[in-house]
């Protein structure tokens, strides 16, 4: 019964999200990712932050880390550094990647370490009780906004592609075999990939601005959502509040770990022995 | 080897996490502290080792827990201000029990203070400095050679009771050179980590041991395992149930409390017949044995007491004293952190005098010998 | 994770043709009836998902991959 299931720690579900919370479908996208590119689930990490994204990793049958809110992707710096041959994916929320974590995602990306991170954006703090966050769209509702956000949204994939990323995609939950397609492509690339994912949260959101279920939710990114290739073909006043999903960017760029590596290969075979290695000995761990 | 060379502080602690196996820094640069990170910098690669310098000390010390994870022995080297910043991953390193050393070289404050200068300003925030109620190691050295030595060794009692360890220094030593012979790294101790050695579906890795130190599996080796700041039952996973959380936190606590004798050290100077006692840790300690063999000189009997590890506090050294001395002096680089152990410690059955500094300059042995000459 | 043969196992999944559900898991959001080219599930009277008509189901599966609880399986 379903060959999906050996990914998953049966016995922490049901999860802890609410109905039609869209953490789920997006925890489905990445084991069939993982899956189909038939990666060894010991080598597997989910890393994550804080807040409902956060208890992903704790479903999964792999090496998982729940860490503090905002820092997922540096202990994924850390990990991957430390043992490349991990195959890291960074689960995180919009709160969690953009306002805690908005210097970590900024310089991730800039690093360009071999990471694959999702933003489950679902524009509002969830965990926490309906809070605006950094993606809550202008006059939206929110517990900490009651008379509407006076506060702009990040254009997240803008962002990640300034900061120099070598990957970067947006789907949604209902879009789900495109979101499979985006992640697996994140996984196949050397590199910083991030897929952003618009997510619904019905009750910290939606209750508050209109779309009281997840059913509703996940309809206004059926009518939103226009793919690339389509958006290519529409004027600018058919775009007005349209969603751009698909493979937004793409471009190589050198991948820190691999430099690291060569750097190591091209200093650990230079003949003259340093200064430092005189004054201590240094030379001799050098030949271990 | 074994040739003397003329290294700094800061260069030492960078020698001895290499003797130690460190291959993993992650760092901020910051004065005092930023020629740990230069050096490392420069010879981790040519060893097989990783550096990075991160965006701020939040990721510094969230890198050096990653690493930590995936088996490699890693530290971070920072000061006040940056220390600060750590503290949220440092609450984390304890309660998910992964081993790595934080150096943290002492300047002036508070705020951005004095940066090059020095202060010792932060021994209290070092035990007490994460929220939540962790407990902590941290080592003081005195002068070059022994920070050389206790990098290592916080480097072992990382791995050996599964923690983030302290390196306590402060400006002076951090930037002083001295003449030193390193010893040979090859004979240098290393404590391995406790490995699991059942199968990977019966990995319990907050397992309730004997020794209340459970075995550590690396990421990637096959122990597919759960690691989360959240309270959590001995398979890792989040828990709420009360009996379970008081196990955890207790054992988290508890595990220097019940290795207290093992981990604390001291050294003593002249504290045999000794009636005042002058208690100092770093620089300050090398004023303060100029001070008690000048008092010697002048016929005073002192003695001095210094805390090589600062956490756990020496408490029962200092309760077997006070009944002995007539005084003591404690002398600091702060307005009175560890006088208030040293009080607690003595139940206040001695006279207890502060010398304190906080102007970034050091305690001369003169202003320590008044002292003891006041209280003599 | 112990024994993860046997929890499996254990899983009482009701199976409709090419349709199982494993109801402790569904937390009746109703996305799979949504969307549901073919209108094959409802909710039943407790709120949970229920088979109305097996025979229209052409096993596209978009129900399995965007139920958030993994409580459909559509067997290939």
């Amino acid at each position: 019964m379903g060959r999906l299931l050996k990914y998953l720690r049966l016995d922490k579900f049901p999860t802890v999200w609410c109905a039609g919370c869209g953490v789920g479908i997006v925890m489905g996208c990445i084991i069939r990712v993982v899956d189909k590119l038939k990666v060894n689930p010991d080598k597997v990490v989910i890393v994550s932050g804080i807040g409902c994204s956060g208890r992903m990793p704790g479903y999964l049958d792999f090496n998982t880390l729940h860490t503090t809110h905002g820092r997922a992707l540096v202990f994924a710096t850390g990990l991957k550094l430390a043992k490349p041959s991990l195959e890291i994916i960074v689960v995180m929320g919009d709160g969690d990647a953009l306002a805690i974590g908005g210097n970590h995602l900024i310089h991730a990306a800039r690093r360009n370490v071999n990471l694959t991170s999702i933003i489950i954006n679902n524009w509002i703090y969830g965990m926490t009780g309906g809070q605006y966050s950094p993606a809550t769209p202008r006059g939206a509702f929110a517990t900490t906004a009651p008379y509407g956000n006076l506060e702009p949204p990040f254009e997240v994939p803008e962002l990640v592609r300034g900061s120099g990323a070598s990957y970067v995609a947006r789907g949604t939950v209902y879009h789900t075999r495109q979101l499979d397609r985006l992640i697996e492509r994140g996984m196949r690339k050397e590199g910083f990939g991030l897929v952003e994912v618009l997510s619904p949260c019905p009750v910290g959101f939606g209750r508050r601005n209109q779309m009281k279920s997840a059913i509703a939710m996940m309809r206004w990114q059926k009518d939103r959502a226009v793919s690339l290739k389509r958006a290519s073909k529409m004027n600018e006043e058919e775009l007005k509040d349209k969603i751009i999903t698909g493979v937004l960017f793409e471009r190589e760029a050198p991948e820190y770990t691999q430099e690291y590596e060569r750097l190591m290969s091209r200093v650990k075979t230079r003949k003259e022995i340093g200064k430092r290695e005189i004054q201590t000995g240094l030379g001799e761990i050098h030949e271990e | 080897m074994e040739k003397p060379a003329l290294i700094s502080g800061n260069e030492a602690v960078a020698y001895g996490a290499l003797a130690a196996g460190v291959r993993f820094f992650a760092g901020y640069p910051i004065t005092p502290s930023s020629e740990i990170a230069e050096t490392l910098s420069e010879l981790l690669p040519r060893m097989g080792g990783k550096f990075v310098q991160m965006e701020d000390e939040l990721a510094s010390m969230g890198a050096i827990v990653g690493a930590s994870l995936a088996g490699v022995n890693s530290m971070t080297a920072t000061s006040g201000p940056g220390f600060s910043l750590m503290q949220e991953n440092i609450g984390f390193a304890f309660m998910t029990e992964v081993p790595c050393v934080i150096v943290n070289v002492q300047r002036g404050g508070p705020s951005t203070g004095l940066p090059t200068k020095p202060s010792q300003g932060d021994v209290m925030q070092t035990r007490w400095g994460t929220h939540g109620g962790c407990n902590t190691i941290a080592l003081c050295p005195w002068s070059v050679r022994e920070t050389f030595d206790l990098t290592i060794d916080c480097v072992n009692l990382a791995n050996r009771y599964r923690l983030p360890v302290v390196l306590l220094l402060d400006e002076v030593i951090a930037h002083m050179r001295e003449k030193v012979v390193l010893p040979s790294f090859g004979g240098v101790k290393k404590v391995q980590r406790k490995k699991p050695t059942c199968l990977p579906q019966e990995y319990l890795p907050y397992e309730i041991t004997e020794d209340d130190i459970p075995p550590m599996a690396d990421f990637g080796e096959g122990y597919r395992y759960h690691v989360t700041g959240l309270t959590h039952d001995p398979t890792g996973f989040p828990t709420s149930n009360a009996k379970e959380i008081d196990q955890l936190v207790r054992r988290l606590y508890g595990k220097i409390e019940r290795y207290r004798d093992e981990i604390t050290r001291i050294e003593e100077e002249y504290l045999a017949d000794a009636q005042i006692l002058v208690f100092a840790y770093g620089s300050v300690s090398r004023s303060a044995i100029s001070a008690v063999k000048e008092a010697r000189a002048r016929g005073i009997k002192a003695g001095l007491l210094r805390p090589v590890s600062i956490w756990p506090f020496p408490d029962k050294h200092i309760s077997r004293l006070a009944d002995q001395l007539k005084a003591i002096i404690v002398a600091e680089m702060n307005l009175g952190q560890m006088i208030g152990e040293v009080r607690r410690a003595s139940c206040e059955r001695v006279k207890i005098l502060g010398v304190t500094r906080v102007d970034g300059e050091l305690i001369t042995p003169d202003e320590i010998l008044t002292a003891i000459q006041e209280v003599s | 994770m112990k024994n993860k043969e046997t929890l499996i196992e254990k899983m009482h999944w009701l199976t409709f043709g090419p349709i199982s559900i494993y109801e402790p898991w569904c937390k009746g959001c109703g996305i799979c009836v949504e969307f549901c080219p073919k209108d094959v599930l409802i909710l039943g009277e407790d709120g949970k998902l229920v088979v109305r008509d097996v025979h229209s189901c052409t096993e596209c599966g978009l129900c399995e991959i965007r139920c958030p609880d993994f409580a459909i399986v559509i067997e290939e």
